[in-house]
């Protein structure tokens, strides 16, 4: 870890917390609205690879964990990590993670297409995978029903990793960090 | 103490951004020109070891290899070299590594924010500062460490007209040595002495009066600058 | 944003030490759910209830923190009720309020900067393999650059909106990643420059 690792980790727990005043889009026909602060995590893993992006939302974790409202709509403090969705803020960690290694994988020919599919698979994959039977846990409700609460965030994540492949591919043009020493 | 390049060159890629800059400096002031790109950033980067030289040596005195002991180096953007929240864990920063007791380390900084008259801000949050007020948080920042030398890139470039006016008055009372990159022939008219690179070589070296107004001439045939 | 969720106050809970709040919250957190009997819930309440009562805070205040959780809750009340019964519904709910309520007397008790202290001092003891400084650096240097990448971030939004894009969110984050990437190589150079590793 080099002191720039240092600083890019801090940089994009900074980003992900400011992602959450980011204005919420409303898509029509979709009853949620879209909130940035996932697009963070996923550019995290995205842009940082797996290692730095998963340090770097972790840090975000326990700086929420410790009483910041750095999550969108000024959540924060330990009774996150105690509700019912607490299961997605480690499919954050785990979806940053896997998305970087993804990245980190498959970066020589990436392009648009696999990374939106590698954002696909770890920003909605991973992160349904484990925030749905957080929700079925912490509530008592059978998987599939958890799973059919969800459904309705499913058309506003495929936004965002539309738009963190985007982002993905302009900074690999342009600023690349993966592939240089981690 | 003499700050000695022996045919120092700089190499990126199959560019090469310096070569073989063979001089000495101990003037007290010594100032840096050049258009953009002429290698002149890259040249006051190997002073601190920022940049390392591909071949030929840096010395400062006899060091060559703790460049950043004896070096400080002040960068264009304050916001980017203030990097922590508080004005007095910014100034702690700098010599945490070097092992003070707690006391001498809190002392240094009393000092040097009464020697830059900025005492009032030392409770203050860094993110909050203007402009002006963060530049020379910055150059406490580096006068903590007590340099014996320190190179400044660019210094009053974002600067208002005031702020650089206290920025000019603060860097004549310096004790130190510095080396200065500045775009700003005023700042270093007064200067000791006046480098101009150009492709990566010392093009003029000598009398600001000498130098500066050559350089004005080639700009304005140039029609570069 | 960069304030902390911390409510002033001199009681008990507020003096404790920030390790022992964190124990008994897991270990209430446990039992309650281990436990899964209606008594032990309504304990679990009036233990809550009995903490905001020393804590000197409300029934706003524990109202605060499930109110992010409330469309959740209400969700979950309605399939239990569909699924089972009014009672289960009614357990679940609550079971999980409780929960909320009683991290958030944690959080609401104890300020960010208390928990700061007890994460370096624990590195402090820390194994030799852990990199202490570094984690301590990045944590200071989250809290420098958030308002920075605000100010950023207003500034972008600002040049978009002149181009009328400000709801475009791909128009907002690729400008402020790349300037958030630039800035990492200065810094980062800073850094190097007034440290000696």
């Amino acid at each position: 870890m080099t002191t720039r690792d240092i600083t890019l980790i801090a940089l994009f727990t900074a980003l992900t917390a400011v992602m959450a005043v980011f204005p919420p889009v409303t898509l029509p026909l979709l009853p949620v609205p879209i909130t940035a602060q996932s697009l963070g995590v996923m550019l995290a893993g995205g842009v940082l690879g797996a290692k730095r992006g998963g340090l770097s939302i972790l840090l975000l974790l326990v700086l929420v964990a410790i009483g910041l409202p750095l999550l969108s709509g000024g959540r924060g403090g330990l009774s996150v990590f105690f509700g019912p969705t607490a299961g997605f803020l480690l499919g954050w960690l785990l979806a940053a993670i896997a998305i970087g290694w993804m990245t980190e994988k498959f970066w020589d020919g990436l392009s648009f297409v696999s990374a939106t599919l590698i954002c696909v698979i770890g920003g909605i994959g991973v992160m349904y995978a484990v925030g749905i039977p957080g929700i079925s846990l912490a509530a008592g409700v059978p998987f599939s029903k958890a799973f059919m609460g969800s459904v309705t965030f499913i058309p506003g994540d495929i936004v965002k990793a539309l738009i963190a492949a985007a982002v993905m591919v302009t900074v690999k043009k342009s600023y690349p960090i993966i592939g240089q020493a981690a | 103490m003499t700050m000695r390049f022996d045919r120092v060159s700089v190499t990126k890629g199959t560019r090469e951004i310096l070569s073989e800059i063979t001089l000495s400096l101990n003037e007290h002031r010594v100032g840096v020109i050049g258009h953009n790109g002429s290698g002149k950033s890259t040249f006051l980067r190997l002073f601190n070891g920022l940049e390392k030289p591909s071949s030929g040596t840096v010395r400062f005195g006899e060091t060559e290899d703790d460049l950043r002991h004896h070096v400080g180096f002040m960068f264009q953007n304050p916001d980017n070299q203030v990097v922590y929240p508080m004005v007095e864990e910014d100034l702690a920063f700098g010599l945490k590594s070097r092992k003070l007791p707690k006391a001498e380390v809190a002392a240094r900084i009393e000092r040097v924010l009464s020697e830059l008259s900025l005492t009032h801000l030392k409770d203050r949050l860094t993110h909050q500062l203007s402009g002006g007020e963060k530049q020379m948080v910055a150059l406490a920042g580096v006068l903590v460490t007590e340099p014996e030398l320190i190179c400044f890139d660019e210094p009053t470039t974002l600067l208002d007209l005031r702020n650089k006016m206290q920025f000019m008055s603060a860097l004549s009372t310096l004790p130190q040595p510095a080396v200065v990159v500045s775009h700003d022939l005023d700042l270093l008219a007064g200067f000791d002495r006046i480098l101009h690179i150009a492709d990566g070589r010392i093009h003029a070296d000598g009398k600001p009066e000498d130098v500066i107004p050559a350089y004005k001439a080639l700009c304005e045939d140039l029609d570069e600058c | 944003m960069l304030t902390d969720l911390y409510i002033p106050g001199d009681s008990l809970l507020h003096r404790a030490r920030p390790a022992w709040k964190l124990g008994v919250l897991f270990l209430y957190c446990t039992s309650v759910f281990v436990i899964s009997h209606p008594l032990m819930l309504a304990a679990g309440l009036a233990l809550v209830a009995l903490g905001y009562g020393i804590a000197g805070l409300g029934p706003r205040d524990a109202f605060t923190a499930i109110r992010p959780a409330l469309v959740v809750l209400l969700i979950i009340f309605v399939a239990q009720l569909w699924l089972e019964t009014l009672s289960l519904a009614a357990y679940v709910t609550l079971r999980l309020m409780a929960l909320l309520m009683a991290a958030a007397l944690v959080t609401y008790t104890t300020r960010a900067s208390e928990f700061t202290e007890g994460i370096l001092a624990l590195l402090s003891r820390a194994p030799k393999w852990v990199p202490k400084d570094k984690i301590a650096l990045a944590m200071s240097l989250v809290w420098r650059f958030i308002p920075m990448i605000r100010a950023q971030f207003d500034e972008v939004r600002e040049a978009q909106r002149a181009r009328g894009l400000e709801r475009n969110m791909l128009a907002l984050v690729v400008p402020l990643v790349v300037r958030t990437l630039k800035t990492a190589d200065e810094v980062a150079e800073a850094i190097t420059a007034r440290s000696l590793d």
